[in-house]
This record gives C-alpha cells, structure tokens and sequence, in this order.
C-alpha cells in the first residue's frame, strides 16, 4: 500500500483544451444545422416553383387519393412482407448448405460440389426479374403434378433461388475470413470435417457476415416487388391498379413510403451491427 | 519394449522443396523430446506430420506400432490419442474457456456434458484457471490462453503431446507459467514432443534433444550432451548463435 496517493485536478491546460473542444463542438453543430436548413430551403423553393409543379402536386401528392388507396396498397404490401418472410427463412438454410457443400474436399461430394457452383453461377449471373418470369411462367406450364401454381408460392420459389445464390456467396466469403489454424486446431482435437465446420468455423463466419447477409434482406424487401410481374396482387400492382382507377399517381408514393418504413429500419439494424463487429475488431477487442 | 512413436525416413516436400529429408526418430512412453534448431529448420512440420496435419511424403510414422501414415488410416481417429498445442494458442473465440476445453470430450468422445464439465473444471482448477471457466478467450492473457489451450488438449487423455512453440508468442514473463504447466506434465509421466527456442528450458526437462538444420536431424542425445559437447560443428554454432542472441 503506497501512502500517497495521487489526487488528479484538472490542470488549466486541460480544462482550456476542453473549452476549446466544446466551442469547436458547437461551431461544427451549428454549421451543419445552418447548411441543413438552407439546402433544404432551397430544394424545396426549387421543386414549389418549377413549371411543372402544380401538375406534379396534383398528381403525386393528392391527400384524397393517398387516403383512398392507402388501405389497399398497405393490404398488398402485407403479401411483400409474407413473400418476404417466407424467402428468407428458406434462403438463409439454402445458402448456408450450398457454401457448405463448396467447401467439401472429398472426391465422392465432386458432383454435389459442382452443382453447387453451376447454381451459384447461373442464378448470380441471371437478372433476378428473369427468374421471376422464368418461374412464374413456365414452372406452371410443365404440367407436372404437385408443382404449385399460386403466383405467390412461385414468387417465394423464384426469390429463394436467386438469393440463395447470393447468400451462399457470403456464407462462403464468411467461411474463408476463418483462420486456417481454427480448422487446424479443431482437427487436432480429433473432430471431423463437418464437425469442424458446424462447431468451430461456421459460428465464428456467421457472427462475421452478419452485416452484409442484413443488406442482401434490404435489398430482398424491395425485389418483392417483382412478384407483380406474374400476378401477385402486391403493393405495387395494387398501387397500378389504384393509379389507373384515379388517374393519379399517389397510390405510387403509399407504396414507396411503405417499402422505405420496412427497409430503413433494417437498414439501420445492418449498420449498429457492422459498427459493432467494427469495434469487436478494433484494439483491445482480441479477435 | 517398442517406442510409442516411431518416425522413419520421413520426407515432406513443399512445392517441390523438401522440409524434411528422411527423419528418423524413436520416442519412448513418458519420454519428453525437445526439438531445437533455427527457424524453418522443419521442427514445425515434423510436429504437424505426427499429428498428420500435414500429409507425408515418404516414410512413414507409428504410433503404438500402428502406422498412422497408412493411407486406409482414420486421420480423426489418430488425432484423438495425441493432443496438440499450437504457438498462437488457436483457442476457439466464440466459445467460453470451458467450452473450449469440452468441445472434444462431447462432440469426439461422446462424453456425457456434465462429466466432460467436471472433468474439464478439475484440469482447469489443477492449473489455476477455474475462475476463468466463463470468460472468452480474449479476456485472458496470451499466458492464460496458452495454459488454456494446454488443458484443452489434455481433456481427451491424449497418450502423445506435441507442443509447438508455445512460448514463443508469450511476454518473457508470461513464459514462466507456461512452462511450469509443462514441467507439472513431464511429472505426470506425460510423453511430449516439444519445438522450442528455449534453450535453458530444454535443457533442464528434456530427457532427449534433437537438433534440426535444414530438414535434417544432425545431432540427437541427452541436453547434457548436447549443450555442453555437441558432436556436430552446426549444433555448436547454432548454441554458440543463440547464446549470443541471449546476452545481448
């Protein structure tokens, strides 16, 4: 036990340095308040008093027909969020065993793996809306018995396929960031390969693609969309639907705002949880 | 009485360039074998290809007279007689210690949880870290860890251990408590096969030293003989090197 103990009091020299910190604090604040303020000032001033701005009120921004349509879009977007959902549950496993099924080194998995890759290149390389069509339209005209034909089963299936191939790339990158002497240590231990795969290096790659697989989900809420395309009575076909009836194109601006509700929360999710791996990563925080 | 390990004639060849040129080397039950020899003298590899992380390229290894390099050998099932610990730990970082050190016991041994619990907390407890049976790996010290990773590879009752630098990557005093875990396994009869830069070390647990140049092993006999008349004019210059290292 020491018998002095030392007393900290701000020394003047600090206590100027924190002034000087706040008042550079408050002067930033203020700048960006002012040229918020003013930009958007002058946005606004621009869009009110162009030519065509009456027309475009009158159109886009008709408070009787954003009343009008605003429940039955808002009836069609539940049918985005179900599509949503349901994609995404089936995505996450799908993507999760095609990166899997890549990694396998064995020569006896040769044609699962190449399945594997044929599938991640051919549903990455296709526009998404293509295997929206491709689906909708000619696995119902197969003719096969038990293959669905509700626009909505289709949909889900055309989605899952073209995000699973997507997914399965992050999955994939998340397995490489894992340090081979992690596999090293667990294969010393006597575990397996799949073994090593589901305890030691796919949780380390999960935690690690967490941010990005959030931004492919973001990108995912707006693709349903696509399911207008083959019949799905979903938001932005009922927003057509609703803009043909009134001749006006608010029920367009129900339906964006209600995808930007959905998204932007996630989008906030997917940002808190890069800036935490962020920080889990920086100094002191070991691995 | 056979060795537990018989290393004979091994070669290991990267791209083309060997590592290992014909090792030839006999390990005895409770016998502790330290490996010297400047970096990329090989003694990583010969450790990696015993545990057949590492496939060999000619020769063959036995454990218990089994050879362990035949190609219809189960690689899982050999590792689980010998437990390895590696230079930069390779403690898993998602698990908690305990975790860590019951993975193996559960998932390898099908062992029942609790008993692999019990057991792992009694190897904790005997080497001063039960009250760090919940942390994470990275709330501990590189000292911590490597004790850590040193009980995980007893867990599975390993007959062989193969300690791969494992100090080197420790502060000069966090080195000390490593080592007195390994002292505290030679006294249990433990056969161990150690790399190791200290030299002071070896000589005071081995009970045989290799020297290792150039993927030969040039020069093996008791620490005695190594480190105050060693036959070979490299061994010499190799000691003479790394005891000049040292003063400064």
């Amino acid at each position: 036990m020491s018998t002095t103990t030392a007393v900290w009091e701000k020394s003047e020299r600090q206590r100027e340095r924190e002034r000087l910190r706040r008042r550079a604090a408050v002067r930033s604040g203020s700048i960006a308040t002012v040229s918020t303020v003013v930009f958007v000032v002058i946005a606004a001033w621009a869009i009110v008093n162009s030519p065509g701005w009456p027309r475009v009120k009158e159109t886009f921004f008709s408070g009787e027909a954003f009343a009008m349509s605003f429940p039955e879009v808002l009836a069609g977007f539940w049918k985005n969020v179900q599509i949503f959902v349901i994609a995404e549950l089936l995505i996450l496993p799908l993507g999760l065993l095609v990166a899997v099924v890549r990694g396998l080194k064995t020569p006896v998995f040769f044609p699962l793996r190449a399945l594997a890759v044929a599938y991640t290149d051919i549903f990455r390389g296709t526009p998404t809306l293509l295997v929206v069509y491709l689906i909708g339209f000619g696995l119902p005209a197969l003719n096969l018995k038990g293959v669905p034909s509700d626009p909505m089963v289709l949909a889900v299936i055309a989605l899952t396929l073209s995000y699973g191939a997507y997914v399965a790339e992050v999955f994939r990158a998340g397995i490489d960031t894992v340090h081979p002497s992690q596999r090293a240590a667990a294969r010393s231990l006597g575990l397996g390969h799949l073994q090593t795969m589901r305890f030691v290096v796919l949780p380390q790659a999960v935690r690690r693609v967490a941010p990005p697989l959030l931004n492919d989900f973001v990108s995912l809420q707006k693709d349903t969309a696509m399911a207008s395309v083959i019949g799905v009575i979903e938001a932005l076909r009922q927003a057509q639907i609703d803009a043909g009836k009134m001749f006006n194109y608010t029920p367009y601006l129900v339906a964006a705002l209600l995808f930007v509700a959905l998204t932007v929360p996630m989008a906030r999710l997917t940002d808190y949880l890069a800036a935490r791996a962020t920080r889990r990563r920086g100094p002191g925080g070991g691995v | 009485m056979s060795p537990l390990l018989r290393v004979e004639g091994l070669w290991k060849l990267y791209h083309g360039n060997p590592v290992l040129r014909g090792i030839d080397l006999d390990v005895n039950a409770h016998e502790v074998v330290c490996l010297i020899g400047a970096s990329g003298s090989g003694k990583s590899t010969l450790l990696r290809c015993v545990n057949l992380l590492e496939t060999a390229d000619d020769g063959a290894i036995f454990l218990e007279g089994e050879e362990i390099t035949d190609v219809r050998a189960d690689p899982d099932r050999v590792r689980r007689g010998i437990g390895m610990v590696f230079q930069a730990y390779n403690l898993f970082p998602h698990m908690t210690v305990l975790e860590n050190v019951t993975l193996a016991p559960v998932r390898v041994h099908g062992r029942p949880r609790a008993e692999a619990a019990e057991l792992g907390r009694e190897l904790l407890a005997r080497f001063g870290l039960l009250d760090k049976a919940g942390e994470y790996p990275d709330r501990l010290s590189g000292g911590q860890q490597q004790r850590v990773a040193i009980v995980r590879a007893l867990a599975v009752r390993p007959r062989l251990m193969l300690l791969d630098e494992v100090t080197s990557a420790l502060d000069p005093e966090l080195v000390l408590e490593v080592l007195g875990v390994i002292r505290e396994l030679k006294e249990s009869g433990m056969t161990m096969i150690l790399a190791t830069h200290e030299m002071g070390f070896a000589r005071d647990i081995a009970d045989t030293v290799c020297f290792l140049d150039g993927g030969v092993l040039l020069e093996k006999g008791t620490p005695e003989q190594i480190f105050t008349d060693p036959r070979e004019p490299r061994t010499r210059e190799f000691l003479r090197r790394v005891l000049d290292a040292r003063r400064l």
